[in-house]
């Protein structure tokens, strides 16, 4: 039985540890000053950097944080605490399940009608909302098990003294669960960053900085795109060296994640 | 005696469960009422519709008058929130604030009615922890979160919580049935000492603490007023034969 176990266990870690070992491989070569802080180099030309794409990547999820945590966490609140039971609630849940599900081009697709074509052309801000479409669920969900799981004993302590349910939520749930509401906001942001689909819809991309929300922006998946197709040398290999970037941005914020659950389970004891 | 609270044929639900079947009693001010009988009869229920708290559960009900003073606390114009900063409770689990020190736990009552002046607080914290008896005992570490203590001492650091925002009643709901004898007479002591200050309504399946402090005492089952007496006529002589067969050990 152990043998079978061991055995499926580095099967199922083959495909982890080969794909990081291989982005490293390819990707580390393309690290430079120049990578992090230029602008691509024009075609043919070798040289330049993602810098643009680095920083488009951090724009768009700021604007999907701005967007989609609080959404996210006030849905969270409503469903648990102010009505945790009933029709309305069930019928949100089930939504935000579907939303889950959903295939991210799908939503690619939504945004692009919704945002992208009535204005006319693409812009950070609608590749920013398609990504809070993507957070929203998620955040939603981590929220309210995390608020699930706050002992109401403590709600009653506060109401007892006389404390209103908001400032109870405000002052009392709420710093208890924090940790464990950063842990899937941090979820959240590390699944977006790596979206692509919905963003060659909305986002597009761009080749310099970008000034404005309302313009197209580049981001690491969009320019690992553009470049893992392209015929050139350089281009492709600038690809893995971005590759390396997101995965270890993605990888970052999961740690990060971890170590803060870790250190709320302690403080549980 | 002066009455401070009132209950007219209050009746409580849980779903279509009927709880309480319509209880009318008087609560004596600075007096130690209790609360006595099997457990599921409703004490805790009728407790909580006391000061409000039991319609923070979903699918309650509650019907019947309750008077506070000359207020009818179930009437539109009173709101529950500020009600229950005028009755306050201490519950059968010990629930210090996980996140807070055992000064903020004390203070928190007072910092979110909007006290901010430290000296203000500062004051009020001592006030409570002595009134509650805990002060000598957690002087040197009001900074230790408040569930670093010990169970006794963390009911009495409840108590201290619930005494800082100056309540009027105390309703306490088997406070002393999770700690060890020792704690169990902390409590008892202090629910008599504070009686001068605040009036006290005690829940307990513990019939010779009913007998040692309370001044009267209500006997509850599956949901009526079987019999509320003075303490001491009620357990030397009750006139009633359930009354008589629960305190003398026959059921329950
Ligand atoms: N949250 C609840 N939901 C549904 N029924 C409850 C709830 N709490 C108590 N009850 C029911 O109400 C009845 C009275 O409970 P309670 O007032 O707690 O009794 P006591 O405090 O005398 O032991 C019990 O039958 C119990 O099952
Ligand atoms: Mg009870």
């Amino acid at each position: 039985m152990l043998v079978i176990v061991v055995l499926l266990t580095s099967l199922a870690l083959i495909p982890l540890i080969s794909i990081l070992s291989y982005i490293i491989y390819k990707g580390a070569p393309a690290i430079n000053l120049d990578f992090f802080t230029k602008l691509p180099a024009a075609v043919g030309e070798t040289g330049g950097g993602i810098g643009n794409s680095i920083v488009g990547t951090f724009v768009l999820i700021l604007i999907a944080s701005c967007v989609g945590l609080p959404v996210g966490i006030m849905a969270a609140i409503y469903l648990n605490e102010y009505m945790p039971k009933g029709m309305y609630s069930s019928t949100i849940r089930f939504v935000i399940d579907v939303l889950l599900g959903i295939p991210s081009v799908v939503i690619g697709i939504f945004a692009y009608l919704a945002f992208v074509k009535p204005i006319g052309h693409f812009s950070a801000w609608s590749g920013g909302l398609a990504l809070a479409i993507i957070m929203i669920p998620i955040v939603t969900r981590s929220t309210e098990e995390i608020l699930r799981l706050t002992p109401n004993s403590m709600r009653e302590g506060s109401y007892a003294l006389g404390i209103s349910k908001w400032r109870t939520i405000l002052h009392i749930v709420l710093p208890y669960s924090i940790k464990g509401i950063v842990t899937g906001i941090m979820l959240g942001i590390a699944r977006v960053a790596g979206e692509t689909a919905p963003l060659l819809l909305t986002a597009f991309g761009n080749h310099f900085w970008n000034t404005s929300i309302s313009e197209p922006i580049a981001s690491l998946p969009a320019q690992i795109f553009e470049y893992a197709k392209s015929p050139f040398d350089d281009w492709i290999q600038k690809a893995w060296g971005a590759a390396f970037v997101l995965i270890m941005l993605v990888l970052l914020i999961n740690i990060a994640a971890r170590s803060l659950t870790r250190s709320r389970l302690k403080n549980v004891d | 005696m002066a009455q401070r609270m009132r209950t007219e044929n209050l009746k409580a639900w849980y779903g279509m469960n009927q709880i309480l079947k319509g209880i009318t009693m008087d609560i004596e001010k600075n007096a130690i009422t209790a609360i006595i009988g099997p457990s599921g009869c409703g004490k805790s229920t009728f407790i909580r519709c006391l000061n409000r708290m039991h319609e923070v559960n979903e699918g309650t009900r509650v019907e019947g008058k309750v008077w506070f003073e000359d207020q009818d606390i179930y009437a539109q114009s009173i709101d529950p929130v500020e009600l229950r900063s005028r009755i306050g409770m201490v519950f059968q689990k010990p629930n210090p604030f996980p996140t807070m020190s055992i000064f903020e736990n004390v203070a928190a009552g007072l910092r979110l009615h909007g006290i901010r002046r430290t000296s203000e607080l500062n004051d009020a914290v001592e006030e409570s922890l002595q009134m509650a008896g805990l002060w000598n005992e957690v002087k040197d570490r009001l900074q230790h979160p408040g569930v670093s203590l010990s169970g006794g001492q963390q009911q009495r650091l409840c108590i201290a919580r619930a005494l800082a925002v100056k309540p009027e009643i105390l309703l306490m709901d088997e406070p002393a049935s999770a700690l060890d004898p020792v704690s169990t007479g902390h409590i008892e002591d202090l629910a008599i000492k504070l009686k001068h200050q605040v009036t006290i309504v005690i829940v307990t399946h513990n019939l010779h603490q009913a007998a040692r402090i309370s001044d009267r005492t209500a006997f509850f089952l599956s949901g009526d007023l079987i019999e509320y007496d003075n303490t001491k006529d009620m357990f030397i002589s009750p006139s009633d034969k359930r009354t008589n067969d629960y305190i003398s050990g026959r059921f329950g």
